[in-house]
């Protein structure tokens, strides 16, 4: 988001452990402020903050390299941020490593798992190295290879099951322990429809109990699970905030699908009649009775609905058949707010020396504006 | 160390459920019966100083040479590559506990094949010298010698895994190490830099560093508690400098 990022541009790199967020914290499950990572001249994550509240499903989405891993890792405790805080559970991670490591359930990138043992030998020293104790890890296991449906693949051995088995006994491993965040990173990837929908469903049923993060650059997947969305691109957050939020924020412009029978410029001409700003961005082939799929696009947030469906009822020319605003695909929020991102990098590099006009503006128009592209 | 027990006897169960355990135990075996039976080949033909025993001993670093690289050289690599490492240092288990816990069971394997090489001398004393009375002491202290360098040799196997994502590496790794320490350990007070006066400290210091003198000296009953120290203190440093490589590695980059 827009003030978001000036703020972390402008405030100096400090460190913010002895900020008064007592307060604040409490109801916040996870509190990232002002994260960067840098790796040699690289930043991974340049400036992240965003905060968590207990039982929320959050999606990291982002192209790939924008930081999405590496913000994960920082929040597990396994890399070290090179400034900023991050915090679980009011705890910062790198004061009490061991706190944090007893709160969390951590799925790498790829699922790695040690192949020659079995799932539930694997299960077992993992609950024993995450200290659940002796009389709960029996019901620990068993819960987590029930909710995880591996009860009947708990004896076979793990490298020689498919990969959407191996992608659930990772997640078992997560949720083992009931940890109070279970960070996952692409959860979903390589599976086939089926056992993402099971994988997503899974997911679900952790909300309320367990903040959970997972990342994707699958959108749909990111828009059906999470409760809210974190755009990143080139380490830094571009947007953030439920779907609906993201759509406020990212898509300044209305679209209806009307199928209507008709001469198009009596069409025009009804529009017309309603608002003049009122535009046909699309229309489809007429199908066998003699509809034809309308997309009608007016810029801003109106609604229409009421006063076009009047106005196309009442011409003698026009039978429409339905009407129906569409909300745009994530994908558009997607694209336009990581091409803001891109504009704005354009910015920076050209703000200092005096750079020529093509280089700044070349990938701006790479991009495909996200309006038309739905 | 409360995950010590944890993480040890998960990698003796995954030592002992991998078939390659087996395979390069066999082959090791099968090495140290062919060089025994050499050996008294040797006896047969020619009247030796020493008993067997001690030339058994004396070509202990033989087997050390292929076994240490390859017992060690997949412990931290191996995670490293598969990317397990990143599961286990996210959940309460300190770096310290995984070093020790894959140098114990590597250590723990070591000395086992190696016991098992006492059945040599034991058919050897029970069918061919049946009339002679067993002298164990070479054997204790042969042994002993063994477990002590063991402790040092695995070590710098596990720094050299530790080092790397590549087991080849690792493995090419720790034979330099080994190798160095044992043939340049026992030779360097021969070269000729060392013949001039001032070079002293490292003539000494070279005395001190002879693999081979101490095995001959532990196998003839000399227990020095100066090679006690050197190997001890040497692995721990090791082990140590292991865990740095890690935390460098995985914990903070």
């Amino acid at each position: 988001m827009r003030p978001d990022r000036s703020q972390s541009f402008n405030v100096p790199l400090r460190n913010t452990t002895n900020q008064p967020t007592e307060l604040d914290s409490k109801p916040h499950t996870i509190e990232v402020e002002k994260l960067h990572k840098r790796f040699g001249k690289i930043n991974a994550v340049d400036g992240i903050s965003f905060k968590v509240e207990k039982g929320q499903i959050v999606g990291f989405l982002g192209p790939n390299g924008a930081g999405k891993s590496t913000t994960m890792r920082i929040l597990t405790g396994y890399n070290r941020a090179s400034s900023g805080t991050a915090k679980i559970c009011g705890v910062p991670v790198t004061a009490d490593p061991h706190f944090i490591k007893r709160r969390i359930g951590y799925m790498p990138e790829n699922n790695p798992l040690p192949l020659e043992l079995r799932v539930r030998e694997y299960l077992k020293y993992r609950a024993k190295i995450k200290e659940i104790p002796f009389s709960q890890r029996r019901r620990a296991i068993d819960t987590a290879l029930e909710r995880c449906d591996l009860l009947r693949a708990q004896d076979r051995i793990i490298g020689k099951l498919s990969k959407g088995f191996r992608q659930r006994v990772g997640i078992a491993d997560a949720i083992l322990a009931n940890p109070e965040v279970i960070i996952m990173d692409e959860p979903t990837i390589g599976l086939d429809p089926h056992q993402v929908i099971l994988i997503r469903d899974l997911i679900a049923s952790l909300r309320g109990r367990m903040t959970v993060i997972i990342s994707s650059h699958i959108l749909p997947e990111i828009e059906m699970t999470c409760d809210q969305i974190v755009i990143i691109n080139h380490g830094k957050i571009v947007g953030q905030g439920s779907p609906a939020e993201l759509r406020d924020t990212f898509i300044d412009h209305t679209t209806y699908e009307v199928e209507v029978h008709g001469p198009a410029k009596e069409l025009e001409a009804a529009l017309a009649s309603v608002a003049p700003e009122l535009k046909v961005e699309r229309t489809s082939e007429r199908d066998a009775d003699g509809f034809a799929t309308v997309e009608i696009q007016i810029k801003g947030k109106h609604d229409y609905r009421e006063e076009l469906f009047q106005a196309l009822a009442e011409n003698p020319d026009l039978r429409p058949r339905s009407l129906r605003s569409k909300m745009a695909p994530l994908e558009d929020v997607f694209l336009a707010a990581t091409r803001r991102s891109w504009e704005t990098v354009d910015e920076e590099l050209a703000a200092p020396q005096p750079a020529p006009q093509e280089d700044e503006k070349e990938p701006v128009t790479q991009n495909p504006e996200p309006g038309t592209k739905s | 160390m409360r995950h010590f027990t944890t993480l040890l006897r998960n990698e003796i169960w995954r030592l002992l459920i991998s078939p390659s355990t087996y395979i390069a135990g066999f082959l090791f075996l099968l090495v140290m019966g062919f060089l025994f039976q050499w050996m008294l080949r040797l006896y047969t033909s020619d009247p030796q100083d020493e008993t067997p025993s001690v030339l058994f001993f004396r070509m202990f670093f033989i087997p050390v040479f292929f076994m240490v690289p390859l017992l060690t050289m997949r412990s931290v690599a191996e995670e490293r590559r598969s990317g397990t490492i990143e599961t286990l240092l996210t959940t309460p288990v300190t770096i310290t506990e995984i070093v020790l816990a894959k140098f114990s069971a590597s250590y723990l394997y070591y000395c086992s094949l190696w016991l098992v090489t006492a059945s040599f001398h034991i058919i050897f004393f029970t069918y061919a010298q049946a009339d002679t009375i067993i002298d164990p002491y070479p054997l204790i202290g042969g042994y002993a010698y063994i477990f002590l360098s063991g402790t040092l040799f695995l070590s710098l196997g596990i720094f050299a895994s530790s080092l790397t994502k590549s087991q080849l590496v690792a493995g090419i790794l720790g034979f330099t190490l080994v190798f160095g320490f044992i043939v340049i350990g026992s030779n360097i007070e021969d070269l000729s830099v060392l013949a001039a006066e001032k070079a002293h400290w490292l003539r000494q210091l070279a005395d001190h560093t002879d693999a081979l003198q101490h095995m001959g000296d532990f196998s003839t009953g000399i227990i020095d508690t100066r090679a006690i120290v050197l190997y001890l203190s040497a692995s721990l440093t090791f082990l140590f400098l292991s865990i740095l490589a890690i935390e460098y590695r995985d914990g903070t980059s």
